[in-house]
């Protein structure tokens, strides 16, 4: 089998240098290699995010922890961007709160997320995003599109009607697990998370029942069979010591 | 293989002498356009018809590459009379035969004396249309490859990179990033394993630069390659080009093939230490290959997405090591300058923007096809003189430049020159040089919603804002142009847009917003009058009650 070089460890990045800066007029220090999504976190400084999962790589792909730097109007995706010395970051300035819920709104129309009837409902990171960030209505209109459920899985099914394409699931599979059953087809709208090449998920032969992707699933598109609404709740403690296991630490760059 | 300069000479004087031996030649353009519209078969006919008059040694037949003005084709040039004829059929062989030692066939001929040839300049495309693409000798014959041996055996890499710098050369992808800085920092770059991308994924509706000077002069993009290479430090390079220009594919394989044969790419380069290495990758069509994050995931076999940047390909590209991607025609540019010189190469263009351009001239204008002007030319010298003006002496309403990216730019700024800064200025992008020419007949909100479609069809789906606000975008115009909008939607649109530019991961998500904001601005009437009046001010949209 082909093998793929090793990751390498950005060069640009110094672990062992320290800088200081600022989050929201709060002084902070931080790693050279450390995101300013952790830490604002390390430092109670909340920043939404919904693609970022601790223990996963990194995609920048939900643009929800987009953060301000004074200075500059670009807007930067805290959980890619590394801080400089004396940076000055704004995490909840009423720009960047708008263009959050906006985001989240846009998903919201995007499947069909009827909460009322959904087995995550009250454990759902997309619900709970909506009440953090006071999104009350959704001004665009709902988009209704058809997505089909795959419940041939024995213990599992998967939703795709509320699936937000965080890819939660894929990344999981493939760095945590090493089975990579899931992946993703198509592009733009039309992306669908699938698994081995878009066969039944029940009758894939990559998979190894572990449900790991079922339970960093932030919404009710991956959930064991035989729970009704508002059951599926999600156990993560996982994560931080399989990663721990698998010596994979900060500071690898990842797709 | 290996050659030296005198065989470079020598090959050259030989493809000289035999040219020469020809009393009369004709070149027929089998570029895309041509072809299609017939120019294989009437090369065919030309040959048959000189083989059996016995004429095999007086006059000589090329295939060559585009002519440019592609819209008149199938084209024919007579190098020997210089004349050009168009819309040439098989039937009119015999006729241009008989009349070579006389007068041209008056009916076919192409007026060489109007704009359209007169005021271009040509460096990148200076071979195109004159040389056989499928022969390396006669792009040796054109001082070809006499820049690479220079750069090799003349010059270290600093001074190819000063050269590169000085010329004042920039991106001709559309961002138009510095090129001599954008090699400096690859030569910077640490590591002992580089790449160079030669970014040939043009996917523009409309544009079709990169296709023409790789079906017509593939060897200067090769040139320029090795060159960069030996400039940066890097001893692999990939051209990476749409699977759907197959003549473009085919040319080029057959170029590495000869480039290799003869000792230009491969090991001991001019008995040189450099070695180069050159492949071709295919592209599967997706438009978001063109960013260089997805198209290097792309040659590595993952799917064509983006991801942000920083880090830059530069440090962190290909299978992680520093790579740099330059476009076909800034690559093109490059043997140029290292034979002429940078003075020579920076005397061209405005003062932030030098050198030439290679539009490919399209929509409601007279002579559409391939024109190369010198940066600064005004968007009326390049509509109204080199196109030709409106056709039916329509009304000018727009230019369309950049392609999705770009904006539509209204009368008023005709007489802006055409240079990176100035484009940038009216809310525009140079692009990669697509011009699509709208009359008084196109309905500005439709021409928006047609871009807007590419964008959603093209979005590759990562980040929110891109993937499900360009659909959003997508919607509210088609309500625009049914005359089914409200004025809230008029305004969710606006927003919309704000939120897309500013919020979106890569280029493709921010920019495309542009020909929606920029008809927003020039044309803001025109959606106010689908709106209130709800009718279209040019007559080109049906309004719902028709449709349904």
């Amino acid at each position: 089998m082909k093998q793929h070089p090793p990751k390498k460890v950005r060069s640009d990045l110094n672990p062992s240098r320290l800088l200081t800066f600022k989050i929201d007029d709060r002084d902070v220090t931080a790693h050279e290699d450390e995101t300013i999504l952790s830490v604002a976190r390390q430092n109670n400084i909340i920043i939404p995010t919904l693609c970022h999962l601790d223990g996963l790589s990194e995609r920048g792909a939900c643009r929800l922890c987009i953060v301000e730097v004074r200075g500059s109007t670009k807007l930067l995706p805290a959980c890619v961007t590394f801080p400089r010395q004396d940076m000055e970051i704004i995490t909840n300035s009423k720009r960047v709160i708008n263009y959050r819920k906006k985001i989240l709104e846009l998903l919201f129309t995007e499947r069909n997320h009827v909460c009322s009837v959904c087995v995550a409902n009250g454990h759902c990171e997309l619900q709970n995003l909506a009440v953090e960030l006071g999104v009350d209505h959704v001004r665009y209109p709902y988009l209704y599109p058809r997505h089909d459920v795959d419940a041939s899985h024995s213990r599992f099914c998967i939703d795709h009607n509320r699936c937000v394409l965080c890819l939660r699931c894929v990344r999981v599979c493939d760095e945590i697990e090493g089975a990579h059953t899931w992946d993703i087809m198509g592009r733009g709208m039309t992306s669908k998370v699938i698994t081995d090449l878009n066969q039944p998920w029940g009758t894939s032969e990559t998979c190894t029942g572990c449900g790991k992707c079922v339970q960093v699933c932030p919404t009710g598109a991956l959930t064991e069979k035989g729970k009704s609404v508002a059951e599926m709740s999600k156990r993560r403690q996982f994560l931080p010591y399989l990663q721990m296991m698998r010596g994979r630490q900060g500071g690898s760059w990842q797709k | 293989m290996t050659l030296n300069i005198e065989d470079l000479q020598q090959i050259a004087r030989i493809e000289k002498s035999k040219k020469d031996g020809f009393q009369h030649r004709i070149n027929v353009c089998l570029a895309a356009g041509c072809l299609s519209c017939g120019s294989g078969l009437i090369k065919e006919a030309l040959e048959k018809e000189v083989t059996r008059r016995g004429l095999d040694s007086w006059c000589k037949i090329t295939g060559v590459g585009c002519l440019g003005l592609c819209a008149e084709g199938p084209l024919l040039s007579l190098p020997t009379s210089g004349s050009y004829y168009q819309g040439v059929q098989v039937s009119d062989v015999p006729e241009i035969l008989d009349s070579l030692n006389g007068s041209p066939v008056a009916r076919l001929v192409c007026p060489a004396e109007t704009p359209f040839f007169q005021r271009q300049v040509r460096i990148v495309t200076e071979n195109c249309g004159r040389i056989d693409p499928e022969r390396i000798e006669e792009y040796i014959a054109e001082d070809g490859y006499a820049g690479l041996y220079q750069a090799l055996t003349q010059m270290t890499p600093q001074e190819i990179i000063d050269q590169v710098s000085g010329s004042g050369l920039r991106g001709r992808g559309g961002a138009g990033y510095p090129t001599g800085l954008k090699w400096m920092s690859m030569a910077k770059a640490m590591g002992s394993t580089k790449f160079i991308i030669c970014n040939g994924d043009e996917g523009d509706p409309g544009a079709f630069m990169d296709r023409s000077v790789l079906e017509s002069d593939p060897h200067r993009v090769i040139e320029g390659m090795v060159i960069a290479g030996y400039a940066t430090g890097a001893n692999q390079g990939f051209i990476y080009v749409r699977a759907e220009y197959p003549l473009a594919v085919k040319r080029l394989r057959l170029a590495l093939s000869q480039a290799e044969r003869m000792g230009m790419i491969g090991n001991n380069i001019f008995n040189t230490s450099f070695h180069f290495n050159l492949q071709v990758r295919l592209g599967a069509g997706a438009f978001v290959c063109g960013e260089e994050t997805a198209l290097i995931a792309s040659i590595e076999g993952r799917m064509g997405r983006p991801r942000p940047r920083p880090p830059f390909p530069v440090e962190f590209g290909l299978w992680d090591h520093p790579t740099m991607i330059n476009n076909v025609e800034t690559l093109a540019n490059i043997a140029p300058i290292i034979r002429r010189g940078s003075q020579w190469f920076a005397g061209i263009g405005t003062e932030k923007s030098k050198g030439t351009k290679v539009f490919a001239l399209a929509g409601k204008v007279v002579n559409t096809g391939l024109i190369e002007i010198p940066m600064g030319t005004s968007l009326r010298d390049i509509v109204f003189a080199i196109g030709g003006g409106i056709p039916q002496g329509g009304r000018f309403k727009a230019v369309q430049t950049g392609g999705p990216s770009g904006g539509c730019i209204p009368e008023q700024f005709l007489d802006m020159p055409v240079d990176y800064d100035s484009l940038a200025q009216v809310g525009s992008i140079m692009g990669s040089g697509g011009m699509i020419v709208m009359d008084a007949s196109s309905c500005m909100v439709d021409v928006a919603r047609f871009f807007m479609e590419f964008c959603m069809s093209e979005s590759c789906g990562k980040c929110v804002p891109c993937r499900v606000g360009t659909r959003q975008i997508y919607d509210i115009l088609g309500k625009i142009t049914a005359s089914r909008a409200t004025m809230a939607e008029f305004t969710m649109l606006e927003d919309l847009c704000d939120l897309i530019k500013n919020t979106s991961l890569c280029g493709l998500g921010q920019s495309a917003p542009n020909p929606v904001l920029t008809t927003l601005k020039y044309f803001r009437d025109e959606y106010l009058a689908h709106i209130h009046d709800r009718q279209c001010l040019a007559g080109a949209c049906k309004k719902a009650e028709e449709v349904l």
